[in-house]
């Protein structure tokens, strides 16, 4: 791909992610009912500022059995690989808070 | 009288109406603007972690939305862990929240019930006659009690036998009843057939009704006479009843004679096919149905719930009004506030959607229930849910109940969850 392919592929993340921002992923708004937007001290993980990968690791391993859990290995089952991606990706990217900076 | 908008009603679609809002406390006045410059109105009925959550979640997704939530108490009282504090194990100032969050946000909340839905003409009515016009409408009336559905079981015998099913004075008034009793009396508890505001509800208050009464009245017995053969979480249930309350808790099944068919508050009695039970404290959680206003709505079918679309939440009985919580029928997702404030959110993110004419996309939803046992000792049912044949249906694979065989320190931190979900959950849609 050549400068002008990148450049295409910017312009269209840029023209994109307002709206991927505001469209929460399959799923997603469910996981703010145990953990907290911000660190609480509270003994579930927060989601907030935390890398894509070390989310999609986490889920994938929890839906194998890989990593032991109490509720996260039963929830984690009901997602497809292309659900946890798209799940870490938008926690990664700000999650709800991210909503609040985008209008239509 | 009431007060009505002044357009004709069918100009009054795009039109909202705000009349006597400082003498009902809420904070701005908002007056009718030229069609066309003002946002869009979304009134949402109900202040439970369903309303309250999506109307929070409405105003953070829809900024430009105008959101009205309209709600008679002033404070929110929750009913998960509710039964701690019947047990003693809380006080009821830790499950109370109040609005101002909600209003920082810039929703405004009007401290009256609503009356009345007119579907057709997309307009509310609250207690003094105001009425609200709105382009989408979110009811999230919770549960009614049924004081019609066993014999003898009204408002009145309540306050004799009381339901506690919905939190705050009736609480209160069966642990009073609970701490005054004396050691070695008998508790009755009545748990209705399925659907019901939380299922595993009436089995974590039996559970922690035990626990009091073996920590403060050990020659005392609970007696839970069920509706059902079945319920949630019942192995779990059952195992820790066995290995903590032998002898002191009997759980009486549908099959065993377990179905309440009238009630004696004056004698305290309650009556099923097979024997009378004579109580020192009662505790009737009765059959129940969609709050009232969801009927006056005509939003709630033959069953008393709400038949909803699972992508949109969209009544199937009336166009433009979307139900959540226990009020609707949500397939296999269970009557929780777990639930409640996931639906809540997809909801809200819908009604964005369809009002910037955008074609709103199907969601999964989670729901989790916690339940303490006894203090220490939490289990758990989780469950993804997706759209399904016109319904929300479990995922298959997903979901389940906490292991049967997992040791002291699982139940231990499962406990710890279930005070960090809550804690979690009030602070997110309160707080």
């Amino acid at each position: 791909m050549g400068w002008g392919g990148l450049t295409f592929v910017a312009v269209a993340v840029a023209l994109c992610c307002p709206a991927m921002a505001q469209q929460a992923p399959s799923g997603a708004v469910s996981c703010s009912g145990c953990h907290a937007s911000a660190g609480s001290g509270g003994p579930v993980a927060s989601l907030a500022d935390r890398p894509a990968e070390e989310i999609v690791t986490a889920l994938l391993q929890y839906r194998s059995g890989e990593r032991t859990a109490t509720v996260m290995d039963r929830i984690a089952k009901g997602f497809s690989d292309d659900e946890i991606h798209a799940i870490a990706e938008w926690f990664a990217a700000g999650g709800e808070q991210s909503a609040r900076r985008s209008q239509p | 009288m009431p007060q009505v908008a002044s357009s004709p009603r069918g100009a009054a679609s795009r039109r909202w109406f705000l009349k006597g809002l400082a003498a009902s406390g809420a904070a701005a006045l908002y007056a009718p603007r030229v069609r066309g410059q003002q946002p869009a109105h979304v009134v949402v009925v109900g202040g439970g972690f369903a309303g309250a959550s999506c109307a929070r979640t409405l105003k953070r997704l829809g900024p430009e939305l105008a959101v009205t939530l309209i709600e008679p108490s002033l404070r929110f009282t929750a009913c998960p862990f509710s039964n701690p504090v019947i047990a003693g194990l809380r006080e009821m100032d830790a499950q109370q929240f109040g609005y101002d969050a909600l209003r920082r946000d810039g929703v405004a909340v009007v401290s009256q019930a609503a009356v009345a839905v007119d579907a057709e003409s997309r307009h509310v009515t609250i207690a003094d006659g105001t009425v609200f016009s709105y382009q989408r409408l979110v009811m999230a009336p919770g549960i009614d009690l049924r004081f019609d559905a066993t014999p003898g079981y009204d408002a009145v015998a309540a306050e004799a036998m009381p339901h506690a099913w919905k939190a705050g004075a009736q609480t209160l008034l069966l642990r009073r009843q609970l701490e005054a009793m004396d050691d070695g009396g008998v508790v009755v508890m009545s748990v209705p057939a399925s659907p019901y505001r939380c299922p595993p509800g009436p089995y974590e208050r039996a559970s922690l009704i035990a626990h009091y009464l073996k920590t403060h009245k050990p020659r005392s017995k609970l007696i839970v006479l069920d509706a059902k053969d079945r319920f949630s979480k019942q192995g779990l249930f059952e195992a820790a009843w066995q290995s903590l309350y032998p002898g002191l808790l009997e759980w009486v099944s549908l099959s065993f004679g377990g179905q309440v068919t009238e009630v004696q508050p004056a004698s305290m009695m309650l009556v099923t096919d097979f024997a009378r039970h004579r109580a020192d404290v009662a505790n009737v959680i009765p059959p129940q149905r969609a709050g009232a206003i969801a009927t006056a709505a005509g939003v709630a079918d033959q069953t008393g719930w709400c038949p909803i679309d699972p992508v949109t939440f969209e009544s199937r009985l009336q166009p433009g009004i979307h139900v959540i919580g226990d009020a609707a029928i949500a397939g296999a997702m269970p009557k929780s506030a777990f639930a409640a404030d996931s639906q809540a959110k997809v909801c809200a993110a819908v009604i964005v959607d369809l009002l910037r004419d955008q074609v709103p996309s199907a969601q999964k939803l989670v729901n989790t229930c916690y339940s303490l046992v006894a203090p220490d000792y939490g289990i758990s049912v989780a469950g993804v849910y997706h759209p399904r044949g016109g319904l929300l249906a479990e995922v298959e694979g997903a979901g389940g109940t906490s292991p049967a065989d997992a040791g002291p320190a699982f139940r231990l931190q499962e406990a710890r969850y279930a005070e960090a979900w809550f804690d979690t959950i009030t602070t997110a849609v309160f707080g």
